[in-house]
């Protein structure tokens, strides 16, 4: 058959030669192998103390944003939860009640935002589905945990703090920033 | 009499100290070697460098928790490690560590003593070593470490044969099986080279020969995990399983000691008598030479072992009983020739 990599070898049982019978060239030339690695640099990341650079585009932690006002933009229309090719998100709507619209941006919200850490697979489809920019993937890392309910990631894991808001402005693209553009919706404007 | 006494007390006190502290920081080293040849750091977290990982090491091994098979021969299963730590230890014994040290007009020898029989000696303590394998390996009752303890005797009686006769061309050389004598031979800086220099191919198959009777990699197949689990030590816990790995250690030690002592010249360095230092001065400075070069075999053994896969065993048997025996029966033989030719 024709090979179509043609990376394959024909694997062949031939005898030994002299040289390779009396193994010490070969045992010559590995240990000289071996000690050039001593001297080399060492891909070790000492991590607590050094970390390693994440990517511009890395795809960790999820985040449930709020507005300017500090309400939360989710309005728990389940499109993410639609898009998510793991099935890790669950959601339960409620609706808002009066006096609560500093709260939450519309008169829907979720009142129960699930994230399955473990079946995530952090493909970012959710930030792409989302209409309102809700939800965002960020460069913080999702921690160990000893048990698997320890990774069923709530709102209180999920919504930013209103003191402390989280940065999303690297994962808003120029093609997310596109697509805000043309959508005539309010949020947008 | 009694200042002789105590000073060989001194000294064996301390011959074993060095010996243990050295086994402890070869684990050490073994682990930041493996990680150099890796491209790693290796341990860096117990004190600086990690200095103090051995201590950590030692210590998780006491605290471990000592399980001694119900279906075990219990005496037996103590036996075997304490064979191999006190076989592993005994041959430290002999070994020159340095030459005479004037104090007060007295000449004190930095090695313990010096019998007449010391390379047979050697010799028979580390074969009795192989008890300590196949005791533990039998008492175990476990059929992979009763495989690991029969490879393992059998690897050793093999290669010790080889090393044996590789051993009787350099006797034949010097004319005697003491080592302080071996040593002093190869003393002095005028063309009197190493015992390496004359016996070459000795030296080669004694260097082999010594991986095998360690059970170094890439001879290591009485304890090679793919096949054995753990070998003649897979049902050893706590620190009885830490004696076994620590005989192992100083064994490898004892080996590049008796290596540096029979072939490369022991506590002696080149011009030594030309720098004009006194007595005591050189010999502190020969036991540092020793200790450098012991260091640099053990250092040896362990870029051997980050460097080679494992042998298979029917290669291991092929190299040990048809190519290294062999070869010392030759070597053998063309010393003697060599020796009778400058006899006449």
């Amino acid at each position: 058959m024709e090979s179509l990599s043609n990376r394959s070898k024909v694997v062949s049982n031939k005898e030994m030669t002299f040289l390779e019978r009396i193994y010490l060239p070969a045992v010559l030339s590995g240990i000289a192998i071996t000690i050039k690695h001593l001297f080399r640099r060492k891909a070790t990341v000492s991590y607590p103390e050094v970390k390693r650079e994440f990517s511009k585009i890395w795809r960790g932690h999820h985040v449930l944003k709020r507005d300017d006002k500090g309400a939360e933009r989710c309005t728990a229309c389940g499109l993410c939860a639609v898009a998510c090719p793991a099935e890790a998100i669950t959601m339960t709507a409620a609706e808002r009640k009066k006096g609560e619209e500093n709260l939450y941006r519309e008169e829907k919200y979720a009142s129960v935002y699930e994230i399955n850490m473990l079946r995530c697979i952090f493909c970012g489809l959710c930030e792409e589905a989302c209409p309102k920019e809700a939800i965002f993937l960020t460069d913080r890392l999702v921690y160990t945990d000893f048990a698997r309910d320890g990774f069923i990631y709530g709102k209180d894991k999920l919504v930013e703090k209103v003191d402390e808001r989280i940065d999303v402005t690297v994962r808003q693209t120029p093609a997310v920033l596109e697509f805000k553009k043309h959508k005539q919706l309010s949020h947008n404007k | 009499m009694s200042d002789f006494l105590i000073y060989k007390i001194l000294l064996v006190v301390g011959v074993f100290t060095v010996t243990l502290v050295v086994a402890m920081y070869a684990t050490y080293g073994e682990r930041k070697v493996a990680a150099f040849l890796q491209d790693r750091i290796g341990p860096n977290r117990a004190g600086p460098f990690g200095i103090f990982q051995p201590l950590a090491d030692g210590l998780k091994f006491f605290m471990k928790e000592e399980i001694i098979p119900s279906v075990s021969n219990k005496f037996l299963f103590i036996l075997g490690p304490s064979i191999a730590m006190i076989t592993a230890l005994m041959a430290g014994v002999l070994i020159p560590w340095g030459n005479t040290l004037i104090i007060n007009g007295a000449q004190y020898s930095l090695q313990i003593t010096d019998i007449n029989i010391g390379i047979l000696y050697v010799f028979g303590v580390v074969s009795i070593g192989v008890y300590g394998i196949m005791i533990g390996g039998w008492a175990s009752n476990n059929k992979y470490s009763l495989l690991g303890a029969i490879r393992a005797s059998a690897q050793m009686i093999s290669y010790e044969l080889a090393m044996g006769i590789s051993i009787i061309a350099l006797i034949m050389m010097t004319g005697t099986l003491s080592l302080g004598e071996i040593v002093n031979q190869q003393a002095g800086g005028d063309w009197n080279f190493w015992n390496v220099v004359y016996q070459p191919l000795g030296f080669l198959i004694f260097i082999v020969c010594a991986f095998a009777e360690c059970n170094r990699a890439p001879f290591d197949l009485p304890e090679c995990e793919t096949e054995l689990v753990g070998g003649y030590h897979t049902e050893y816990s706590s620190m009885k399983l830490g004696f076994y790995m620590f005989a192992e250690y100083i064994n490898m030690f004892i080996s590049s000691a008796v290596l540096s002592t029979l072939y490369f010249g022991g506590y002696n360095f080149p011009f030594m008598n030309d720098l004009g230092l006194s007595h005591n001065v050189i010999t502190i400075l020969g036991t540092v030479f020793l200790f450098a070069k012991i260091f640099f075999f053990i250092f040896f053994f362990m870029w051997v072992r980050w460097t080679l896969p494992r042998f298979r065993y029917d290669q291991l048997m092929n190299l040990g009983w048809r190519v290294l025996l062999p070869l010392s029966i030759v070597n053998l033989l063309g010393t003697a020739l060599v020796l009778l030719w400058i006899d006449k």
